[in-house]
């Protein structure tokens, strides 16, 4: 269990490529979901990307390069909070050994050690409490694979949508099955990566639910286009919009 | 020339040392313990699960209680081994009675014997003991009981004292010393055997018995 | 070799993709794996703390394992046991061959061996006139079609009743048709109960070398391995350097973990125990026992602290079992020995690079088998390790073609994106000229063509969050 700080009075804010290029709003409800709790949200102009998608394609120099960038705009010891559970695992299991032996090492352990996915920080250490202001809805959670198993992110997300009183829950059968993103695996293994996808948006389509709620981009992007392309009734949403939106 | 063991052996000492190793903490092992008299239930549950028949009986009874359930089966003879102990036991509760099943014994090698071996209809061991945890048999075969008792007739069935159940298979070889002297071959025999290979559909009787018997002697 | 054929895993696995049949065996069977798996490892306690256990048993032992393959050796030997040790499996080949010549041996009844399949020991053995018949059911399917195991636990897995049906009908005198698994079971063992009894030799693989006893342990349900291993005048063990345990107390937590993790069983059938042939006084079992140490790129892996965590594996499967990906394509799209997660870290390790430098990359890293893993083998870690390699970036490269898969274009790729990303003006830029242009990209585009497939193409926003920040008026630092 990570031991978590009390509720600071300013945080970063890591956008994430992902949510930078293709869903800015996402990213722009979770800093005003972090305002709303009295915290003053640091947005540093010279982010761009974790390093992930150099990391894991055998790219780990480049990938050093453009973490050393980030890590040197974190430089005060406050949380850095991000939209995303893949990102996040990144910076926190990733960058000490991506550091190691380097200048930034002290510099990228102790950010890691600041970095919070955004619903664990908004459970854990905002201890958010939501009303909801919103129409009955079904709807049903994908979380992602880094979110579950890198940063042990599971129950945080569900419990802010079952504090939302009109909203109905409903489980994936396979909740905690991949849906095929895994970054540049859904363009070097297409078929796969098709066939994962195509599995998940049928569980989905079962659960009759309206929406498909996640915290990471890169799965909604990778669902919601699987959906749109069938033209399917579900739609997809960031937790961080649905929630601002439902409790505003 | 350097032969195959001394490469092996030269590249593995030329290897990247390991560092920090994480310790080996058994008290996940240790902790494991249940009473006496839920040893013997949990014993029975695990083995009945995997379709092994069970029944608590008695030193004086057990010998009656093999004749009927070969009875049952219509089975007339019963291949043991030298173990004196079992041979006077079943010779003296049997003799007299015209429907006992026959004693045969396994008491040559196996190249003189293989033939009766492979065609007995069943045989009976004893055991070491057993484990709780797993329901499981401890067999140590040798010269009075071997190997092949436990393993080619297709009705196996074995003695088991009560008071001869461990806790666990750690506990058991822990507590018993077992590597200061192991036999040649040590077994431990939790069920009849069985195969899941087609379909995932669990079968029972593949290679070893179709059917295994539990007397457990209390007393 | 039959299954899926293609020069790639990408095309093997696109043609298993399209296989219904074969997609929806492997579907069923792995939910069913994994249920039985769960079951076992309800208290999460025990589990992560028996895990950890055997984590460090395992690492304990490869930390040692030169010290130990020399105590293992002298201990079988005490007991009667000839170790032979193989530097590739060409090597471990004739010196079965030269064991079973000895004896005159024309018949070898197996138990089940990922060993011998890394050997391809049948065939080899069959060339040299000497019959080589599998007993463990599922092996006895998988050779009876010609092929090669799909999982290293249940080898027949890809196959439903009906296919096996057909294969009885077809291969068994006197089998008459039936899909029902007991009645094939009866046919099967009836066969090899015959096949037991005449065989002149019995070859086996090992799950646990104890070093401190010289006893080599095997886990099985069918109770073929016993048979193999006591019927026969002759018994071959074969089994790769990592399988030795330093202490015999190490054993049953691994045993634990192992039927658990594979099958869902709180134990299997049989634990068989072997520390020597039949002594003065048995009167059964092998008069020759014979242990066969094969390397065959095993010492290479062990060379560097990171990719030694390989040879922790344990053979239990529940990696694969696990998997999005294996649950999709099945075992014969991995190409080699060992399929699933294992199987990408090994077989490229095992047998370069050049032709297996893919399989690292078929992986969307979701780590189910990291969390699965019983003995704590970092997969992840060492697939994306494994890329490193690949693309002849790893500063210190170790494994087998290193470098083979490195591409130019890749390379070039990843500067691009290093330069777009590592300076803000940079970035601001290009997400500029994104935001503006990118949606005018074709779905056809190279990339984008793949995704389009099955997906909607994915927009670019009108502005980033950098500028909604900004106009937002957030602080900068």
């Amino acid at each position: 269990m990570r031991a978590y700080p009390q509720k600071p009075d300013a945080v970063y804010f890591f956008g994430t490529c992902l949510v930078d290029l293709f869903y800015p709003e996402a990213g722009m409800a979770g800093i005003e979901l972090l305002e709303r709790e009295g915290i003053k949200v640091i947005f540093p102009q010279g982010q761009s990307c974790c390093g992930q998608p150099a990391f894991n394609s055998g790219h780990r120099d480049e990938a050093r390069a453009v973490a050393a960038a980030q890590v040197k705009l974190f430089p005060k010891d406050i949380p850095v909070v991000l939209p995303s559970g893949s990102c996040a695992g990144m910076m926190r299991k990733h960058y000490p050994e991506l550091f190691e032996g380097h200048a930034l090492e002290a510099a990228a352990v102790n950010l890691s050690e600041r970095v919070f996915e955004l619903t664990e920080f908004l459970v854990h250490v905002a201890g958010v409490k939501l009303e909801d202001k919103g129409e009955p809805v079904r709807v049903t959670w994908h979380g992602s694979c880094h979110s579950q198993r890198e940063m042990g992110v599971r129950d945080e997300p569900k419990s802010l949508l079952k504090q939302l009183g009109n909203v109905e829950l409903v489980e994936l059968q396979r909740e905690t099955e991949c849906c095929g993103f895994g970054g540049t695996f859904s363009v070097k293994q297409p078929e796969i990566s098709a066939a994962m996808v195509t599995d998940k948006a049928q569980d989905i389509e079962r659960t009759e639910a309206k929406k498909v709620v996640s915290g990471d981009c890169g799965c909604l992007m990778n669902i919601t286009g699987a959906l749109e392309k069938k033209n399917s009734a579900v739609s997809g949403q960031h937790i961080a919009q649905f929630i601002l939106e439902r409790t505003r | 020339m350097s032969s195959a063991r001394d490469n092996i052996l030269a590249r593995l000492r030329k290897s990247d040392p390991s560092g920090d190793l994480p310790g080996s903490d058994f008290s996940v092992m240790e902790e494991k313990t249940w009473t006496a008299e839920e040893k013997i239930e949990r014993l029975i549950a695990m083995m009945s699960a995997v379709n092994t028949e069970l029944h608590k009986t008695t030193e004086a009874g057990w010998p009656d209680l093999v004749a009927e359930l070969l009875k049952q089966r219509e089975i007339d003879s019963l291949l043991i081994g030298t173990n004196n102990r079992l041979m006077d036991r079943l010779q003296g509760a049997w003799h007299g009675k015209g429907d006992a099943p026959d004693i045969r014994l396994y008491d040559r090698s196996y190249e003189d014997e293989r033939a009766e071996v492979f065609a007995a209809p069943a045989a009976l061991t004893t055991t070491r003991g057993g484990i709780a945890e797993t329901g499981s048999l401890i067999v140590w075969p040798d010269a009075a009981e071997p190997r092949l008792l436990s393993l080619a007739p297709p009705v196996h069935i074995a003695l088991l004292e009560a008071d001869r159940l461990h806790n666990t298979f750690w506990q058991a070889m822990m507590a018993e010393g077992w590597k200061n002297g192991l036999p040649t071959n040590a077994l431990l025999i939790s069920g009849p055997s069985k195969t899941a290979d087609i379909e995932q559909e669990l079968t029972y009787g593949v290679h070893g018995p179709k059917e295994l018997i539990v007397l457990i002697i209390e007393g | 070799m039959s299954g899926p054929s293609g020069d790639t895993f990408r095309e093997r696995a696109g043609l298993a993709l399209k296989d219904g049949e074969l997609r929806a065996n492997f579907r069923r069977a792995m939910d069913g794996l994994m249920g039985k798996r769960a079951a076992q490892f309800a208290d999460a306690d025990e589990w992560q703390r028996l895990r950890g256990l055997g984590e460090s048993i395992r690492r304990r032992a490869l930390s040692k394992l030169p010290d130990l393959l020399e105590q293992l050796e002298e201990n079988l030997t005490n007991n009667g046991i000839t170790v032979h040790w193989a530097e590739t499996v060409e090597d471990a080949n004739q010196i079965v061959l030269g064991i079973l010549r000895e004896k005159n041996a024309k018949t070898v009844v197996k138990g089940k061996s990922m060993v011998s399949e890394e050997m391809h020991l049948n065939d080899f053995l069959g060339r040299h006139g000497i019959r080589a018949l599998e007993a463990d059911l599922g092996e006895y399917i998988v050779q009876m079609a010609g092929e090669t195991p799909s999982h290293i636990i249940m080898p027949a897995i890809h196959k439903n009743r009906k296919q096996i049906a057909r294969l009885f009908k077809d291969r068994i005198d006197g089998f008459t048709y039936t899909e029902d698994a007991k009645e094939m079971t009866a046919a099967a063992r009836a066969e090899l109960r015959r096949e037991f009894y005449e065989a002149d030799a019995g070859l086996s693989g090992v799950n646990f070398a104890v070093a401190e006893t010289g006893t080599l342990c095997l886990v099985e349900n069918e109770g073929n391995g016993r048979m193999c291993t006591t019927v026969p005048p002759l018994h071959i063990a074969v089994t790769g350097i990592d399988k030795v345990v330093e202490k015999l107390e190490d054993v049953p937590p691994l045993f634990s973990l192992l039927t658990r993790s594979a099958t869902g069983q709180p134990v299997t059938t049989y634990f068989n125990m072997i520390s020597g042939p039949r002594s003065a006084t048995d009167r059964d079992g092998p008069e020759e026992v014979h242990l066969i140490l094969l390397d065959n790129g095993r010492t290479r892996i062990y060379a560097d602290a990171e990719t030694r965590r390989s040879l922790q594996c344990i053979r239990c499967g529940a990696c694969m079992n696990h998997c999005p990906v294996y649950t999709r394509v099945g075992g014969h799209a991995y190409g080699g020995i060992y399929p699933g997660p294992i199987g990408k870290i090994l077989t490229p390790q095992i047998d370069g690079i050049g032709q297996y430098g893919d399989l690292p990359s078929a992986s969307s890293l979701c780590n189910a088998c990291v969390e699965v893993c019983p003995v704590k083998i970092p997969i992840a870690q060492v697939l994306v390790r494994l890329r490193d390699e690949a693309a002849g970036h790893c500063s210190r490269p170790s494994v087998k073609e290193s470098g083979a898969k490195k591409s130019t274009v890749q390379d070039m790729v990843w500067s691009g994106w290093k330069w777009m990303h590592e300076s803000p003006g940079a970035y601001k830029f290009m997400s500029g000229v994104l935001t503006k242009t990118g949606n005018l990209t074709p779905a056809a585009a190279p990339l984008l063509k793949e995704w389009t497939s099955v997906r909607s193409k994915p927009k670019f926003a009108k502005k980033t969050l950098h500028q909604l920040a900004k106009e937002k008026g957030l602080a900068d630092e």
